[in-house]
């Protein structure tokens, strides 16, 4: 069997992507695996049947590897691939949806709000924008509603400083996610088919868990299992699952959640083909439920193998 | 104990390295070695312009000649002959210095970290150009030196500007160690320091006893033939000078060197031999047979011609499609031209939306040490080539349209602080 591990592209996670690439791609060939590392590129059509692959190893961050559009094109040639399908990724990509998606399954997520930038630039949203104030307290955090890494996200303290939050994060994608800031700890909860690894949990040391936060070694404090109360950990599994469930996933997923005061987890966001650097959470979970980052890479090929062979 | 930790080594590192980490910007450019992208942001020299032959007969030559010495460890100052070649070279920048003046570096930034080095404790005061090369402040912040910039326009460094900061200085009891400066063609902003500007600046050294760093990689890469005369000339004992191959032959034989007087280069020297004990051998002596067998000024001038052409290529078309609050610099030759943008918008922020606009530039704040800069960038014409540069100022231009247009979708159309005034 021949796998083809995917990274790069040209998406603005490229060099996390090509992080992630490389170390799956050592992992899997020290396990004994023919490996070819591709970049996703127009070619990639040509070099899946010139390689003869398998199977799809995606490591791939940001838009293309993580909307549905590769597994779209995986699907239409029959070729296996590891994480979750076209449609549960195109939901999961879309902050807006899958936080509709998760509301709708009774999974706690923080109040959010949509501006676009067509509603920005055709039909003066801008002059609305203080409305947000009404529905969502400051402070408040502003995301591109598609994107990863912490790219173009802003802590919005008060008003003054909304519509800059907003024009920036549209620099990342043409819609905006305006949601309440919930206090609390950090935690992120990633599901290895169908079963939930240890929490982990987050404090990053300059505050914020930010781009620089995520990628740098030990900026970031980090305890797997997450300290939390045997109920509350529990409760963030469940929450996870649902998630999981209702957003129809496969193979692999990462929930981030915070966890307030008075326990009750609130799930961010779920990402569907989790970063794999030396720094990134998902192999930290893994390792913590005794899956070493060799082990679980090739455990995610074996799913993959065996449910695409079952379908 | 349930704590990760992903680097146990932590405790142990030294103050200067504490603000190391990734940065967002740094990866956004991975995305820009992309083929379709079109990098405005890299100073790359354009390599591809060397006569490859030329290079390759050189190479094998120094095998064939002197080759046991050429694989062996060389001496803390660099090979005689090499130094006797850049002074060829600094004649050729009018600069008049004696072999025995130079010490031979890993390109100019070990020059800059050797200074660095030697010159800086940890809250040390250095002076440069705002905006100024942003491997010159990395290497001095990290000795911890404190950067506080200097104002220049089109003329480049403004002199008096030097009055004011020394009497601030003063007033605190503070004195600067150095000022660093690109008189010719500078990077980041493109322009020369005028004569009359020489003069004043060697002037108020003297009277305000202050050491100058010239660093001179662009000086023969002058697109209008004026040949300002150097710093180092004006006032050997007070200017230290740093020179490169890279710009005039190649960055990857990574020649550098620094002409200082005695005192100085002898620490140099020394402290180039803790860093690395001696430059390579083997590029030493292909950078002086280069010199000392080919037509190397042939080279120069073609390097100028296509440069020039690629500078104007970029200057027509900024006048074609840049909106009107937009301005930039005229280049006098070297490798950029630096753009201001219009009140309001900003340079990093930007960036995201110009990538995905398949075009790419360095953001203005890389080029100051106290976070200003944020409606500036870099544009570099040294590398795409002259269609490339119009395709990608139209990406460019825009990007920045499109921005203008949003911030009017919020704002409505403002009086901005500079209409106002």
């Amino acid at each position: 069997m021949t796998i083809a591990v995917l990274s790069g592209g040209s998406s603005l996670e490229r060099e996390v992507s090509l992080r992630s690439g490389k170390r799956v791609t050592e992992a899997l060939r020290g396990r004994g695996h023919e490996v070819v590392t591709l970049d996703l590129d127009e070619h990639l059509v040509d070099q899946l049947a010139a390689h003869a692959i398998d199977l799809v190893f995606l490591a791939l961050h940001g838009k293309v590897g993580e909307d549905g559009s590769i597994q779209s094109l995986l699907d239409l040639l029959g070729i296996a691939y590891t994480g979750s399908g076209a449609t549960a990724s195109a939901l999961a990509w879309d902050k807006s949806v899958s936080k509709g998606v998760l509301r709708h399954a009774s999974v706690h997520t923080p109040n959010w709000h949509v501006l676009s930038e067509d509603a920005v630039r055709e039909y003066g949203a801008g002059r609305a924008l203080e409305r947000i104030a009404e529905r969502i307290a400051f402070p408040l955090v502003v995301k591109p509603v598609q994107g990863g890494s912490s790219l173009g996200v802003r802590l919005v303290e008060g008003p003054e400083d909304l519509a800059s939050a907003v024009m920036s994060a549209f620099h990342y994608h043409p819609a905006a996610l305006l949601e309440r800031v919930v206090v609390g700890t950090e935690v992120a909860v990633s599901i290895v088919d169908g079963t939930a690894l240890p929490a982990v949990e987050i404090h990053a040391k300059g505050g914020a868990y930010d781009f620089g936060a995520r990628y740098t070694h030990g900026a970031t404090e980090f305890h797997a299992p997450a300290r939390l109360d045997p109920e509350v950990a529990d409760a963030c599994a469940d929450a996870a699952g649902r998630a999981w469930d209702a957003l129809g996933c496969r193979h692999v997923m990462r929930a981030d959640l915070i966890v307030d005061d008075d326990g009750t987890p609130w799930l961010l966001e779920v990402d569907t083909c989790p970063g794999l650097t030396e720094t990134s959470l998902l192999p930290i979970a893994a390792k913590a439920g005794g899956l070493g980052f060799d082990q679980f890479c090739e455990r995610l090929v074996d799913i993959a193998r065996v449910q695409t062979l079952a379908a | 104990m349930t704590e990760v930790q992903l680097d146990p080594y932590q405790s142990r590192y030294a103050q200067r390295a504490h603000g190391m980490t990734a940065s967002e910007i740094r990866a956004l450019f991975a995305v820009a070695t992309r083929p379709e992208i079109v990098s405005l942001a890299g100073g790359m020299p354009y390599t591809a312009a060397l006569d490859a032959d030329a290079v390759t007969a050189v190479t094998e030559m120094v095998i064939r000649e002197s080759g046991a010495t050429a694989l062996q460890y060389g001496g803390g100052q660099g090979i005689d002959e090499l130094r006797e070649r850049l002074v060829d070279v600094m004649a050729a920048e009018q600069v008049r210095v004696h072999p025995d003046d130079i010490l031979v570096t890993n390109g100019g930034q070990q020059g800059l970290d050797l200074l660095g080095k030697l010159f800086c404790n940890p809250g040390d005061i250095v002076l440069a150009e705002g905006p100024s090369y942003v491997g010159a402040l990395n290497a001095f912040s990290s000795y911890q030196a404190y950067v506080i910039h200097l104002a220049m326009d089109e003329a480049g460094l403004i002199p008096e500007s030097l009055d004011e900061t020394v009497a601030a200085l003063r007033s605190a009891g503070r004195t600067a160690k150095f000022l660093y400066t690109i008189p010719n063609h500078q990077n980041p902003a493109g322009v020369s320091m005028s004569a009359a500007r020489r003069e004043a600046l060697i002037e108020r050294a003297q009277r305000y006893d202050l050491l100058l760093i010239e660093d001179n990689p662009y000086g023969l890469l002058d697109f209008k033939g004026e040949q300002l005369t150097c710093l180092h000339e004006m006032d050997p004992d007070r200017v230290i000078y740093l020179g490169t191959l890279s710009k005039i032959f190649s960055p990857g034989v990574r020649i550098g060197w620094v002409a200082a007087p005695a005192p100085i280069r002898n620490k140099l020297t020394l402290l180039k031999e803790t860093a690395d004990l001696s430059q390579s051998n083997l590029t030493q002596y292909v950078a002086e047979r280069w010199l000392a067998t080919q037509p190397w000024l042939d080279q120069v001038k073609q390097f100028r011609e296509l440069y020039r052409e690629r500078c104007d290529a970029m200057l027509d078309e900024l006048a074609l499609e840049l909106p009107d609050d937009c301005s930039w610099s005229a280049p006098t030759g070297g490798f950029f031209v630096w753009l201001r943008l219009p009140d309001g918008l900003d340079s990093k922020e930007l960036l995201p939306s110009a990538l995905r606009a398949r075009v790419a530039y360095v953001p203005g704040r890389a080029f100051y040490a106290d976070g200003s800069g944020e409606r500036e960038m870099r544009l570099s014409f040294c590398f795409p080539t002259s269609d490339s540069i119009r395709e990608g100022v139209r990406r460019l231009a825009g990007v920045i349209r499109d921005q203008i247009a949003l911030r009017e979708a919020f704002y409505g159309h403002q009086t901005t602080k500079d209409d106002a005034s």
